[in-house]
């Protein structure tokens, strides 16, 4: 039998076959054949939406001041031959509600969050920022294999995250403690998973800092640079087709998390084209940091930042201060109206920041930057001193407020540390679990092998590290 | 079937381990000694020899090859300002300047295309991957323009390009950071492969990688960098290549073949000197260095000479090239085997983080002591 090169299969359970719907006024009847068809003549015939433009329509008029090619529909004829200049531009404006004193300054800006609120995502913010200082050294002790911490992007993972619904989906890189923070992940849950014991989720089988959380919403990290961003438009994409499916679903978007530096890699290209042309509703959020690693941003690239790409892929775009955890809220809130817009659509945030840390704990940044930058940084500006002089001047924190909340985050991190570092061990069946969705015949024999070995010779194991023990093992 | 994975007699020392904390750099990961053993088979001029790491074996190499050709050039990321990610290119920025060591934005798929075409069109360039994890947001460069060009254009387009990096697990990375690339870049026509094991492998497979006219993969490993082996006075001249396609045998022996590769030779060397030490068995240690094309008749001779086969490596068991190799003792050298051909590999896993359970994924030399003596019909 003959398959059609792109036949609409049912691509999972996740998504019903396209019926015709009332609200999609363009239809256009296209032959499909069921992935269980054998044979042609039981293909069917339904209607899928159309995307597809025919260039036929466009055709020029006679004397037109505009061209009509499809590539460029709107775009006037000009007799002047001029190449366009990006330095001959000014760069894109960088959007503040509050300054570095903690005044507001964009006089349209009113907080929409009570007291408590503002004060919880503070607490939030200061969490991050205090368990990154403790997790840090416990590596250089040699506690774990490896950290990342998040001096100084506080801001903008509190801030973005404050701003979506606890039903979106979220994409991560790596740096991004406190929108996982922000979204309920506890302590303990961080802890678990920097220890690899056997509450993490993981089950011991990933690098720290590779958090991810199914009731939070959060795909787990993923390693290799970038490939979240078009992953995270397919994922919009399955939200958009969830809802015209069903329109009682809630909307819902994707944010997906990235650094200036992700952006030079090929896949943050395509995700923005993929989300653009799709109509994929996705908030990209760039935490430009102003260093990828050692690699500076004027050596990763020669464009107005990330934000003017968005424009070239014909994305709404806002660059905005990232140390401003107000102004991030509110871009983010404002995002995520547009991208629900339309029937769906990206939208790209650029926040600039200043990456205060270290890369990583496998980093000494003083090799390529000198101390007193940083310490210049640290000094001038930070989106943690900023909220609370923000919040000072309101009268809600105080020196007081302040030490008390430190103290007491500082303990809670020590204890939930020190919790997690006791816990035992993953299940020793969980060594054999998960490399394909059912086990396999081979690994059931191991598993078996294991089983009565450890049954033979009960005297020369100690398994009580490990949780459940051997118990695990049966069935 | 076991054989994929570690036999669970290893849990042993593993489950009875008081493990606090997971140091920095755990004790699984210590070199194997072999400075030792390495220095008898340097016949020549043993008082000329000198102690190089593997690092700095493959920083003479880039700046001997820098030095003499003016068309080589050294590009990667952070290879320039920040002397490398593991210092491999430590001081070329200073001597060769701007225009032959090059930092790139993030970009593997950017910074190898452009070498691609740069070799394309003449240069020779020298790529550097952070680790060979990383080129496979590249690997369409590799496989599909840099390998099949030549026989493509009809010939009049050769592509002298060196891509380099550690390959293979490192510890406590997980698995999308501890993968071997052996069997991968190993199957494609056009690509040649070499994975040095000494500091003389090293500068001598990196040097005649580079002066190769065709696409030449150098799979290092990141746990060798910093050990330390003798280097003869020969290895330490700029004219010293050591010819891709050749293997050497580190240690000879008449009872049992292994062949191996890149950190496994050290491994085996010591397993090999143990089974002598318990069982008076000569193990013979065939260093492939070279996994495309391989030397087969280094390993027929071999196996001739010792009727057994084992062979040792850290890649994944499916279709790896320990299967290769397998494969091809059984092709050409059948009649003269005397029991099955074995092999060592990688566990069928994705590398999991937990320490215990990442020591049980690759060999170790107590596994591969083990697995040679049950050949040999020792135990």
């Amino acid at each position: 039998m003959k398959r059609i090169a792109r036949s609409t299969q049912r691509p999972s359970s996740l998504l019903r076959p396209l019926t015709p719907s009332t609200h999609q006024p363009r239809l256009v009847p296209i032959a499909i054949q069921s992935s269980k068809t054998t044979t042609t003549t039981t293909a069917t015939t339904q209607t899928v939406p159309s995307s597809r433009r025919h260039a036929s329509s466009l055709s020029q008029r006679p004397d037109s001041s505009h061209v009509m090619f499809p590539g460029a529909v709107k775009s006037a004829f000009s007799n002047s031959m001029t190449f366009e200049e990006p330095s001959k531009y000014d760069a894109l404006p960088t959007y503040r509600a509050v300054d570095q004193h903690g005044q507001v300054v964009d006089p349209s800006f009113k907080p929409d969050l009570s007291d408590e609120e503002v004060i919880k995502l503070y607490h939030d913010m200061l969490t991050v920022s205090i368990m990154d200082l403790i997790m840090f050294d416990a590596q250089r002790q040699g506690r774990l294999s490896f950290y990342m911490v998040s001096a100084g992007e506080e801001a903008v993972c509190v801030g973005s995250a404050s701003a979506l619904s606890s039903e979106d989906v979220v994409f991560c890189q790596y740096r991004e403690q406190g929108v996982f923070k922000q979204r309920g992940f506890t302590l303990s849950d961080f802890m678990n998973q920097l220890f690899a014991n056997h509450k993490d989720p993981g089950k011991g089988r990933n690098m720290p800092v590779h958090y991810g959380s199914k009731e939070l919403n959060i795909h787990t990290i993923s390693s290799p640079l970038a490939t979240q961003l078009p992953q995270a438009s397919g994922a919009a994409y399955a939200l958009k087709i969830q809802r015209m499916q069903n329109p009682t679903v809630p909307p819902r978007v994707v944010a997906a998390y990235f650094g200036e530096g992700a952006a030079s890699e090929g896949d943050f290209h395509a995700a923005l084209n993929i989300a653009a042309t799709r109509g994929c509703p996705a908030v990209f959020i760039c935490r430009n940091n102003g260093y990828a690693i050692s690699t500076p941003t004027l050596e990763q690239y020669r464009g107005d930042g990330i934000a003017s790409r968005g424009l070239g892929y014909g994305i709404d775009t806002i660059r905005v201060d990232g140390n401003d955890f107000w102004a991030v809220r509110e871009v983010t809130k404002r995002a995520r109206e547009l991208a629900l817009q339309d029937g769906g659509k990206p939208v790209l945030i650029e926040a600039m920041t200043y990456r205060v840390s270290h890369h990583s704990t496998s980093d000494d940044s003083f090799a390529y930057r000198a101390k007193v930058e940083v310490e210049d940084w640290k000094r001038r500006d930070n989106p943690i001193g900023r909220l609370r002089k923000w919040m000072e001047a309101k009268g809600i924190w105080d020196e007081n407020k302040e030490r008390e909340a430190r103290d007491s985050i500082r303990r809670e991190i020590l204890k939930a540390f020190s919790q997690a570092e006791k816990e035992k061990k993953p299940a020793i069946r969980t060594m054999f679990e998960d490399v394909y969705e059912e086990l396999t015949p081979e690994i059931k024999a191991q598993m078996k092998e294991l089983k009565e070995h450890l049954d033979q010779f009960p005297e020369e194991y100690d398994l009580g590290d490990f949780d459940g023990g051997k118990d695990s093992l049966a069935k | 079937m076991s054989r994929y994975l570690r036999p669970a007699v290893r849990l042993a020392s593993t489950a009875s381990r008081v493990q606090v904390a997971r140091p920095a750099a755990p004790t699984f990961f210590k070199p194997a000694s072999v400075a030792g053993l390495q220095k008898r088979t340097y016949a020549d001029a043993p008082s000329g020899t000198k102690d190089y790491t593997v690092r700095d074996a493959l920083n003479e190499a880039l700046a001997e090859e820098l030095e003499a050709n003016p068309k080589v050039f050294v590009m990667g990321e952070e290879v320039a300002q920040y002397n490398g990610a593991y210092k491999v290119t430590k001081g070329l920025l200073d001597r060769f300047g701007d225009k032959r060591v090059i930092d790139t934005p993030i970009t593997e798929m950017g910074f190898t295309g452009l070498a691609v075409g740069a070799a394309l069109s003449g240069l020779h360039p020298v790529c550097e991957f952070m680790t060979f994890n990383f080129a496979m947001q590249s690997i369409d460069h590799i496989v599909n323009s840099a390998a099949k060009t030549l026989y493509m254009s009809g010939g009049i387009q050769p592509c002298n390009i060196t891509f380099r990096g550690p390959n293979g697990f490192a510890a406590g990375v997980a698995a999308q950071h501890s993968q071997d690339y052996s069997a991968w870049y190993g199957s494609v026509p056009g690509l040649k492969v070499v994975s040095p094991w000494s500091a003389e492998d090293a500068k001598g497979l990196l040097k005649a990688a580079i002066r190769d006219p065709n696409p030449v993969v150098v799979l290092e490993n990141e746990l060798m960098y910093g050990q330390v082996f003798p280097m003869s006075e020969a290895a330490q001249k700029d004219d010293f290549v050591i010819p891709i396609g050749k293997a050497k045998v580190e240690r000879a022996g008449k009872d049992l073949t292994i062949v191996t590769m890149s950190r496994c030779v050290g491994q085996s060397i010591v397993a090999a000197e143990a089974l002598k030490k318990k069982y008076g068995v000569e193990v013979e240690v065939l260093n492939l260095r070279s996994i495309k094309p391989i030397d087969l008749d280094a390993i027929i001779a071999s196996i001739k000479k010792t009727h057994r086969l084992m062979t040792v490596e850290s890649g994944f068991p499916a279709y790896g090239v320990g299967a290769e190799i397998v494969a091809l003792a059984v092709e050409y050298g059948f009649d003269y085997l005397d029991a099955p051909p074995q092999r060592v590999t990688g566990a069928d896993v994705p590398t999991p983080y937990a320490q215990g359970l990442e020591e049980m994924s690759f060999p170790t030399e107590a596994l591969i002591e083990n697995h040679a003596a049950k050949l040999l019909k020792l135990i």
